[in-house]
């Protein structure tokens, strides 16, 4: 028996692999994660047999409740609020790791670790295995629960940094360094059990504090990394229980999870090393000139309808995160087939992190039926916006900011671009003159030679818009 | 319950670790950022492994040990299952929406 649950464990491992490696390409990719989830079923059918269904009715409750909470969030969950789905799934598995080894230092040091502690070398790895598993899970926890706040808009948005930040975090590293080496060397003057509560706690104290002063639009790259911290944690507690599927598949998304977290700070251009620690100072230095009153050109629905429609042959759509939360999937769909029944050339181009994260814009328009060939990455369109005529930015704001190309200062400051300033018009269809989510005016607004602002929610700003199309 | 590991056994762990982070290294090579979404949200979901590490926690709760340790790895189970059975379907759900259109654009919302 014993033998064939390390059997299917390492089936298990192979089928992650596998499914991992079919996920990168979009025509196998289904199959790659049900593949993965198959290799789940089977290592928890495994561990269950291991553990000799000691309390079987306990875990069965355990799974049954959590099977339901994690059915019902994933059904229910907006496509525009899948950010902060994944943040709350990374958060709720980083504290798992970060309880399982907590108890499972309650069960060593009741058990095995003499009074005054006298480890062999390995219950030396165990314990270090541990005190990581609770650190790198409880920082994991609290760092997803502040990026779903921030996600969500409900708490702690923007960037929020105070002074002596920095300090108070090495102050609190320390402090679990300390607390670390207390239970390593079986000090006497605090119990092992009650230095990991407060090396939890600090550590949960230590997560917000690292999250906090990132802002929203770096949201996406923080909750990459925490996803990698999560694995590592689950490694640790492979560590831990001489487990090989939780050494493995933990070290396999702990390290997949930190090349794709560099993936993604490389496609917004933005060093990881940067955010983390550099955390833009959250002043914006442009607001000085409020004072004056800075115009630009609001038009109407027939005012873009009528430039549509006589004055452009060829047509770029920029969506963004505005078109998301207006639900304007469809809208710009029926915009599509409206213009292109004119004969116009109608393309995206999608900002690799258009939406709140790479490929999120994607799969919003993939769910309003948008074929994937009109559909252009960066890099392939942003050369051919010097000959289009017209571009139509839907709720999108940060990424076709110009200010982006110049060095220093702002929130964006190097963050490749879209070249929609290259066109000959640019209609912004938007609520208001409002920077976006990094809070980074843009100076393409106020170009009333070349750009024309509809204010308007995104999908009824679209709505008039294909109506007045189709009139005309 | 597992006997403390000895060192032949803590170096076979340390090398089944080393190889599983280079092979995950070298998983990720070209995605194309289309993916990048749903492959966060599978590899998310794979870390809710941690639920075996849970069902070995409260499994070895079960008899000697105090109320806290079995409350606190039920926590574990149920997150653990939170993470592994939402992640899995939400990855599901996006990718149903990319697939549903190779089936000649057809409609995937509900």
């Amino acid at each position: 028996m014993e033998n064939g649950v390390k059997v299917a464990y390492v089936a298990a491992a192979l089928l992650f692999i596998v499914g991992i490696r079919r996920m990168r390409s979009p025509e196998t990719a289904r199959i790659g994660n049900i593949t993965s989830a198959l290799g789940m079923l089977i290592a928890v059918v495994a561990v269950l047999f291991q553990t000799e269904v000691l309390s079987l009715w306990q875990v069965a409750i355990g799974v049954v409740i959590g099977s339901v909470i994690g059915a019902v969030a994933a059904q229910r969950v907006q496509m525009t609020a899948m950010p902060q789905m994944v943040a709350a799934f990374n958060g709720v598995g980083g504290a798992a790791a970060a309880l399982v080894a907590f108890v499972d230092l309650y069960r060593v040091e009741s058990l095995e670790m003499p009074p005054g502690g006298v480890l062999g070398t390995e219950g030396y790895v165990a314990a270090v295995a541990i005190i990581l598993g609770i650190v790198i899970g409880s920082v994991s926890f609290a760092g997803s629960v502040v990026a779903f706040g921030k996600l969500q808009e409900i708490f702690l948005t923007g960037s929020i940094a105070f002074p002596g930040q920095k300090a108070v975090n090495a102050l609190i590293a320390l402090a679990i360094v300390v607390l670390g080496a207390f239970i390593l060397t079986g000090s006497s003057i605090i119990s092992p059990v009650l230095a990991a509560a407060i090396i939890m706690g600090a550590a949960l104290v230590l997560g917000m504090l690292l999250v906090i002063p990132i802002g929203g639009a770096d949201m996406p790259i923080v909750i990459s990394l925490l996803n990698a911290f999560t694995g590592l944690a689950a490694a640790m507690s492979g560590f831990v229980l001489s487990n090989y599927v939780l050494i493995i598949s933990g070290s396999l998304v702990g390290a997949s999870g930190t090349i794709l977290t560099r993936l993604m700070s490389s496609s917004l251009g933005r060093p990881l090393g940067g955010i983390i620690f550099g955390a833009v100072a959250a002043a914006s230095e442009d607001d000085d000139e409020d004072g004056e009153e800075k115009s630009a050109r609001s038009v109407s629905a027939e005012d873009v309808a009528s430039t549509l429609k006589y004055d452009a042959e060829s047509v770029i759509i920029v969506p963004g995160y505005g078109l998301a939360v207006a639900q304007a999937q469809n809208s710009i769909a029926d915009l599509v087939k409206a213009l292109e029944s004119e004969g116009k050339q109608v393309r995206f181009a999608m900002h690799p992190v258009a939406g709140r994260m790479p490929g999120h814009m994607n799969v919003l328009l993939a769910e309003a039926s948008i074929p994937y060939d009109k559909l252009f990455d960066m890099e392939d369109i942003n050369e051919d916006f010097d000959e289009t005529d017209v571009v139509i930015v839907v709720g999108a704001n940060d990424v076709v900011n110009p200010i982006a190309r110049e060095e220093g200062g702002s929130a964006i400051s190097g963050m490749p671009i879209l070249n929609v300033d290259h066109a000959q018009r640019v209609v912004f269809v938007k609520r208001s003159l409002s920077p976006g989510f990094a809070g980074v005016d843009n100076p393409l607004f106020y170009d009333e030679e070349k750009t024309m602002m509809l204010f308007s929610d995104a999908k009824s700003g679209l709505d008039e818009v294909v109506s007045a199309v189709k009139q005309g | 319950m597992t006997p403390p590991p000895d060192t032949a056994q803590l170096l076979a762990e340390f090398t089944v670790f080393a190889l599983a982070v280079v092979i995950g290294f070298e998983l990720i090579a070209r995605v194309p950022s289309l993916l990048h979404t749903p492959l966060m949200s599978a590899t998310n979901a794979i870390h809710g492994i941690v639920l075996v590490g849970a069902i070995i926690a409260l499994a070895g709760a079960g008899e000697e040990f105090d109320l806290l340790t079995k409350v606190l790895g039920m926590i574990a189970v149920i997150f653990g299952t939170i993470n592994i059975v939402g992640g899995f379907l939400v990855t599901n759900r996006m990718l149903d929406m990319f697939s549903s259109q190779g089936r000649r654009g057809g409609r995937s919302g509900k």
